[in-house]
């Protein structure tokens, strides 16, 4: 009896099994590589735990305040509130708390590391220029980022990447300043700098990759939100308008402000890119243009068939 | 599954849940024996309408039965779309059965079309021994009901509400969170 007029998309559930395989197996080798050299395995875990615990625990913390957005009650923003209630009710999850962010980049985004504990921020900009029925595509799909956990996901995914750029940092201005630690013995100075020489080249090519894959998990959580976001409204078009909107209106922002936001970018609706620079798509936290709206076009095209 | 979904950032569409709902009727029976709050006979049912033919098929076999059902019971029809972008379908009949049959109407013709979750929520009329109008909202998604009692000037006359959560406690199920007792401005009822 109860069904569904849209089929899973296979593909891109398997693509992102494939991409969460390929940096599981490189976090096991980078750490079983650092256990082997520095032999101390203690540091690395007290350091990639409080890494990890710190990024949890605050992440709508500190998205809101990079992002200077403050939370709003159902009196300063009763149609924004109300909008997310019925979305609520209709997705059936925990309402997360509502900010506004007062800057006129239009975007918005989710964070918080559980349903309990979301926060989703939209900016004044994406309020002024989005109709309201596109507004709501933009909130179904951060809400559809909160119901998938993408913030513990990506933080997860992404966290032993911070430390392995962390590792590389910190070991050459180890090696710049010359002096303490390591280097200080004569008798084991050429053992120790092969070490650390390592190390570096381990965590440096630990980094690169993780950050190609964390990347590519991100858009294909880009494109399921998309997806579960249009399927929850039922108007997968008009997701595709707001996109269309928000992406076409980013390039026309001054370059200052959206460098200063570039950092949040993985949770935001639309990347902030500075115009001119040209991302090549495998850098990107987000799926090209094309590709969302070609997958949005397909809903439509399968909400249009009679059942 | 939760986890894996988690892991596959996917989710499923909730499909809504029906069978709470009838519990209305005896509700209504609760209410007036109990507190002297009597039903005014309105009912409405609010979904999301979706795009294209498929939904455009499913609505167009949904007015044409609901019509006939309420030539068939006497009862009178109401579509209007709020500034949400909702659909509400309201219905005044005297007799409660009626109402929740219509309403019901409504539910298995969209889950049919695989439409289902859709639904956001019905609404049912009731005035208090004083004469203050509330609803008793049935939310789809959770099969649980909450009482809503508006005042003028988007307030809530909390107390009543709570009055009859207390009453019903025992004839339905009730949802828990407050939280997800969520208002419902502007109602095609009056």
């Amino acid at each position: 009896m109860a069904r569904t007029r849209f089929p899973a998309d296979a593909g891109l559930t398997s693509r992102m099994l494939g991409t969460m395989f390929l940096l599981g197996l490189l976090y096991v080798v980078f750490v079983a590589v650092l256990i082997a050299i520095l032999k101390s395995w203690v540091l690395i875990v007290v350091i990639a735990g409080g890494f990890l615990f710190f990024q949890y625990f605050f992440s709508d913390r500190l998205a809101l305040a990079a992002m200077r957005g403050h939370e709003v009650s159902p009196e300063q923003a009763p149609e924004l509130h109300q909008m997310v209630d019925r979305l609520c009710a209709l997705a059936d999850m925990p309402k997360p708390r509502v900010a506004i962010a007062d800057t006129d980049l239009p975007n918005a985004f989710a964070t918080g590391r559980n349903q309990k504990h979301a926060v989703l921020c939209v900016t004044t900009g994406v309020q002024r220029r989005l109709s309201p029925p596109e507004l709501e595509a933009v909130l179904s799909h951060e809400l559809s980022h909160v119901a998938h956990r993408d913030v513990a996901v990506m933080t997860i995914a992404s966290f032993l990447g911070i430390l392995a750029g962390m590792v590389v940092r910190s070991s050459i201005y180890a090696g710049a300043w010359g002096g303490g630690g390591w280097g200080r013995s004569n008798d084991r100075d050429s053992n120790a700098g092969a070490v650390i020489l390592l190390v570096v080249l381990a965590s440096a090519v630990v980094y690169a990759i993780s950050f190609l894959l964390t990347r590519l998990l991100s858009r294909y959580r880009e494109l399921s939100a998309d997806r579960a976001g249009a399927i929850l409204i039922g108007r997968p078009s008009l997701l595709a308008s707001a996109l269309v909107k928000i992406t076409g209106d980013m390039s026309r922002i001054p370059t200052r402000d959206l460098r200063a936001a570039e950092p949040l970018n993985a949770f935001f609706f639309a990347p902030a890119a500075a115009p001119g620079f040209s991302f090549s798509t495998l850098f990107a936290t987000h799926p090209p243009l094309e590709r969302r709206l070609e997958q949005l076009e397909q809903l439509e095209a399968q909400l249009g068939r009679p059942a | 599954m939760k986890f894996l979904d988690a892991l596959l950032g996917r989710s499923k569409p909730k499909q809504p849940q029906l069978d709470a709902l009838f519990g209305v009727t005896g509700a209504a029976i609760t209410l007036e024996a109990a507190a002297g709050m009597k039903p005014t006979g309105e009912a409405a049912v609010c979904f999301k309408p979706a795009s294209g033919q498929g939904f455009a098929a499913a609505s167009e076999e949904l007015k044409g039965l609901l019509e006939l059902a309420v030539q068939e019971a006497g009862s009178t029809l109401k579509v209007t779309d709020d500034r949400f972008g909702y659909r509400w379908v309201a219905l005044a009949d005297p007799e409660m059965e009626d109402l929740v049959t219509s309403v019901h109407l409504v539910n298995s013709t969209l889950e049919q079309h695989g439409f289902g979750p859709q639904l956001l929520c019905s609404v049912f009329g009731f005035s208090g021994a004083e004469g203050q109008r509330f609803y008793l909202v049935y939310l789809y998604k959770r099969g649980t009901f909450y009482p809503f009692a508006p005042l003028a000037g988007e307030r809530r006359d909390n107390e009543l509400e709570l009055r009859v959560k207390a009453t019903l406690g025992g004839d339905l199920p009730i949802e828990p969170e407050l939280a997800r007792w969520f208002a419902l401005w502007g109602l095609p009822l009056d």
